[in-house]
């Protein structure tokens, strides 16, 4: 028999997992249905591991997870119709920030497209505000060359989630590959920067007395953490981050002054309205830090902005010097630079930030068992290499406010789009992908509600995620602003009859312990962390705890309540 | 075979979404589309060449209609009509073929609307095919930028 | 003061809250958020219901619920960005089974729009292929006649959802408003059909041998089934329904032989296979009865389709004598016309369609407890106002087949979109909608988990929702498909370590009982209804219970399996 006759009979669906292998992907959250038959089944002969999650929703923030604690392109999968509109609210979250995704979808059989079938949605359309490309294969031989660009579309550059689309008559049929070569001339990927620019800057930087770096998640995503922290300590830059920055710098690093915005800290909030300088890396001068009044921010400073994206520059702000490329590529570049120039001269600047920081720190009452105190307590007794995952709500704030996040890629927590319920599927993403760190869970009642369901696929695989719920009752975000600016007029925000928590994850078969009292916390937390499986911890807190300090809507950063 | 329809819709944004989106949701197969101001400020019109024979057209007009932002929607293929299209096409000449580009350009009726050392640019006006003819006639020169606008059209009078 | 003097200005919010109820609306399912801190201070001051969801698909779903029972609009509502993206499927879900919806999202403010703002999502761009229409609102003077055209939309012609879009500053601001007159020169409502045609149908009834009358959701929608059944009755018609007709004609009706297509009963598909005249009211030709063949499909007979929406009308099959109008207007008039003509010579055809019906009756084992069995005691302890919610699986289609529905609106369920997770809520918002009723769900653990944390807001309300859950511990349809056509082939359809869902009941406040055999059945449903609560039984079932007869893919509807 000659070489050519004994060539495996590929159909569509086996030459995706190929593809998919080849891109080295190892697992996949997906959840079957019809169209997908053929790729289910072609499933249980590749070696790509397949997570089920109890809801799209929680497959999708799952491959988000794992993305965000790994710098891996996360993969999820859903059936057609309502499994791929169940993907939605994920595919939005990634895409708010820049999380690389491959987001995959069966659709129904070619010939049937566009005729209102059994579980059809146009989900390319629906996606379009909210992916970065998609797919819909209409030829099975083009799967290698789609999923090659998807992946490299998905990862480079700006990331972001990436659709492909396949019917099930593509899934089924029996095709011979075409090779993967990428056709894809309207895309570039930004890399070194202009080195004439960074010339420029390190001049400025060099000549400045009050500079302050502002770093966000594009430091994360470019792995410059560590030439940023260099560079910051090399010529005494004082940092401040977003939310998404958190863990470009480790939290007690002392040239942390901390998060930026409008639950930042004093200190960083009046650094950047007072600094003369303003080198931001890898953010986007998002509303949540400049209140919406790009006119208002950092006035006084020479602002130079260095982004991979092209249309983020200029787009809130002017920058005075702006430089498109790869964040570590661009700040090791601007560090060599440095060398020859002197450093600032920085002295009093440093004075102040520090006269700031002791007058305006971040404080709590210590009387109770406030969320504040949990979550630091949970950050004593918890490694280094703990990632920490969170919901959407008050308790996000108190945690990127208080935990101490060491190193990059430790911290999950949804910033742009701000979706309760993203914390539990994100952590199990992150548990799946590093199995060895410990996951840890900061959620409220409210979004723990949301992706509950999920909990079914932690009692599956026994991921010993641990889960602490600051159980309020309400929903206190927006109870927060309710009482602060609507005068306590509280409406929505009651959540009646919530169940016993702990009865619900012991029915899930997972533990539950109850925590009432600020004498007791310390060791529920010791007792969750020694337990090899998950627990979920139930604090009792009260529903009059604030987050402090706050920016006050349609207010200058320098307006805080609470300092 | 080739339809072309022309639909008042309303003068909003997201309107255009709307219809592209439909289009590409049901897989019709678009060849071109123009929209255009008309005297009412409150409505565009649409011109829209689409490939499909007669079921498939009476399934496009139909559901285009049904889109509340599109008051009517007429199939003009089959009627008495005058139909256009603008196109400004960029030649690359030397000293030796431009005299030859001019001429081919003054036969079609084209006019000269930018003029360079090695190029220049012929604005033309007319229906489909004689826009693929003169682009056909001049390709031998070297086509170096092409910019059509898509067809319109008007019904003819009756009288 | 001259009378102009006195006007006044209200605010974005509460002009929408007075236009709502202006509409009839008495109850919104919403979920409050940033943007929508304005309306919810509103609401306070309102007499509109507000049920506060645990999840904003649980709130969309109860919308649709709430209007399948009662033919109302239903009214949802959910904050921007991950609020609004989670009515996705929802939305989706209604669109397929034109259910009138609107659905309410707030916005960032305007001068926000297109920033990447925080919790920002282009919510009308995601949803324009699945609703009906939209409005992003920048003025809110017009929010009275936008107010007024959406319900007009969603409930009038085909119904279905439309979308408002409600920017915070909108809601905000202060204005006068403008009057609310409609202005939808692109819309018309069919609603008397043309009359030769009516009285060519008249004709072609009185002159067939085989008729058939194949009735949809259009009839439910139109309150057609009244003069439905009295012109089946008249002229001696058999009537066949869509899983949406189902409730069209009651349960048991001797004209009614079942529902037709993949699961129908064999008498109904081998009637319309073989019938000479079909009669379509209200449907769509759709491939779950069609298999996608739409030239294969009765092709003796002569095909009359009346419907509301010209855009169905030969979309799939050849249409002998269209009819594009009001169902109930055109058939009370065709039973008019009917009245002056012979009846149709149809003795031969009863005959034969009596066969098959004797021949091929829906069928199961009666040896052990099984779905049909349980759904069928179900129906001897309900009433006939009883309404009988569904999620999706097999479960779905045993209640199709085995539930004695006897009036329309009494039956929920997710026809076109085919979304698991859609019961727990739609049967919210049945039980809501009319308090008086009893109301079941009927759902399958798969389906179950996926929209769970909806238990909290039936304890919270305490509606008295009796949940049949047929749990059998895998994702029963899709495992089927794999057991017939894929080898028993079993790809990610076990559901592995499914909770105690007795237990999850309980922790939630709710009664839970289990059961696990025969004879337990009947006793645990009567005391589930005795009792003054909700209640849900979870019924142990075996995974390898079949869905029969079943048409396989692709195959023309004569083709039964196990009929």
């Amino acid at each position: 028999m000659s070489m050519n006759s004994e060539k495996k009979r590929l159909t569509g669906a086996t030459v995706l997992l190929e593809a998919l292998e080849k891109e080295g992907v190892d697992v996949i959250f997906g959840y079957p249905g019809g169209v997908l038959l053929p790729l289910y089944d072609a499933l249980l002969d590749s070696s790509i591991r397949h997570i089920l999650p109890r809801h799209e929703q929680g497959g999708v923030h799952a491959a988000d997870g794992y993305a965000r604690v790994t710098g891996k392109v996360g993969v999820c999968l859903a059936t057609s119709g309502p499994g791929a509109t169940n993907l939605v609210t994920g595919i939005a979250t990634a895409y708010m920030d820049s999380i690389p995704l491959v987001v995959l979808t069966g659709q129904v059989v070619t010939a049937l497209l566009g005729t209102d079938s059994f579980q059809e949605a146009d989900i390319t359309g629906i996606t379009t505000p909210i992916t970065k490309h998609s797919y819909l294969v209409k030829d099975a031989r083009e799967i290698p060359r789609i999923v090659k660009e998807a992946f490299y579309l998905a990862g480079t550059g700006r990331p972001g989630p990436v659709l492909i689309d396949l019917p099930k008559d593509i899934l089924a049929t029996e095709v011979e590959p075409l090779p993967a070569d990428m056709n894809l001339r309207g895309y570039q990927v930004p890399s070194k920067g202009d080195s004439g620019k960074i010339v420029e800057v390190a001049k400025a930087l060099s000549e400045c007395r009050r500079p302050v770096i502002y770093a966000g998640g594009g430091v994360i995503a470019a792995g410059a953490g560590d030439v940023l922290r260099q560079l910051a300590e090399k010529a005494s830059l004082p940092v401040v981050t977003t939310l998404m920055g958190i863990g470009c710098l480790p939290s007690v690093h002392p040239n942390l002054l901390g998060m930026v915005g409008m639950h930042g800290t004093v200190t960083a909030n009046y650094a950047v309205d007072d600094c003369d300088l303003l080198l931001a890396v890898g953010v986007r001068f998002d509303d949540r830090v400049t209140s919406g009044l790009g006119h208002k921010f950092a006035t006084k400073a020479k602002i130079i902005h260095i982004d991979i994206d092209p249309a983020e520059i200029g787009k809130v702000i002017r920058p005075q010097i702006s430089i498109l490329g790869d964040a570590r590529l661009v700040l090791e570049e601007l560090l060599n630079t440095l060398e020859s120039v002197e450093s600032p001269q920085v002295a009093d600047w440093w004075d102040r930030l520090r006269a700031w920081k002791n007058d305006h720190p971040l404080r709590y009452d210590k009387d109770r068992m406030t969320p504040q105190m949990i979550i630091e307590c949970v950050g004593e007794l918890v490694g280094e290499n703990a990632i920490i995952a969170t919901d959407v709500g008050q308790h996000q704030m108190w945690t990127a406010q208080f935990y101490p996040i060491v190193k990059s890629r430790n911290f999950a927590t949804s910033g742009g789009l701000g979706t309760m319920g993203y914390g539990l599927p994100a952590a199990v993403g992150a548990q799946i992908a590093r199995p060895d760190d410990m996951v840890v869970l900061f959620t409220g009642d409210g979004s723990f509600q949301m992706c509950i369901q999920e909990l079914a696929t932690i009692a599956q695989h026994n991921l010993p995620i641990k889960i602490m719920l600051m159980n309020n009752g309400v929903l206190g975000m927006v109870r927060q602003w309710q009482k602060m600016f609507y005068e306590r007029r509280f409406s929505g925000v009651q959540f009646q009859a919530n169940p016993d928590f702990v009865k619900v994850a012991e029915a899930y078969g997972i533990r539950g312990i109850r925590v009432d009292s600020l004498e007791q916390v310390r060791s529920a937390i010791t007792e969750a962390i020694k337990h090899p499986g998950p627990v979920l911890l139930d604090f009792t807190i009260s529903p009059e705890e604030d987050v402090l300090p706050m920016v006050a809507p349609g207010k200058p950063i320098t307006e805080m309540l609470g300092r | 075979m080739l339809h072309t329809l022309a639909a008042l819709v309303e003068n909003h944004p997201g309107v255009l979404t709307r219809v592209a989106g439909l289009f590409a949701r049901r897989a019709y197969n678009i060849d071109s589309l123009s929209v255009c101001q008309t005297d009412d400020p409150e409505l565009s019109r649409m011109t829209i060449v689409v490939h499909g024979d007669d079921q498939v057209i009476e399934q496009v007009r139909n559901q285009l209609n049904k889109l509340v932002i599109v008051h009517s929607v007429t199939d003009l293929t089959a009627e008495s009509v005058v139909e256009r299209e603008l196109a400004l096409i960029r030649i690359q000449v030397s000293s030796e073929t431009r005299s030859e580009v001019l001429q081919t350009a003054d036969i079609f009726r084209g006019r000269v609307v930018d003029m360079g050392r090695t190029n220049l640019t012929v604005e033309l006006t007319g229906d489909g095919e004689k826009i693929d003819g003169f682009i056909k006639a001049i390709r031998p020169y070297g086509l170096l930028e092409l910019v059509r606008t898509g067809k319109i059209a008007i019904l003819r009078s009756e009288t």
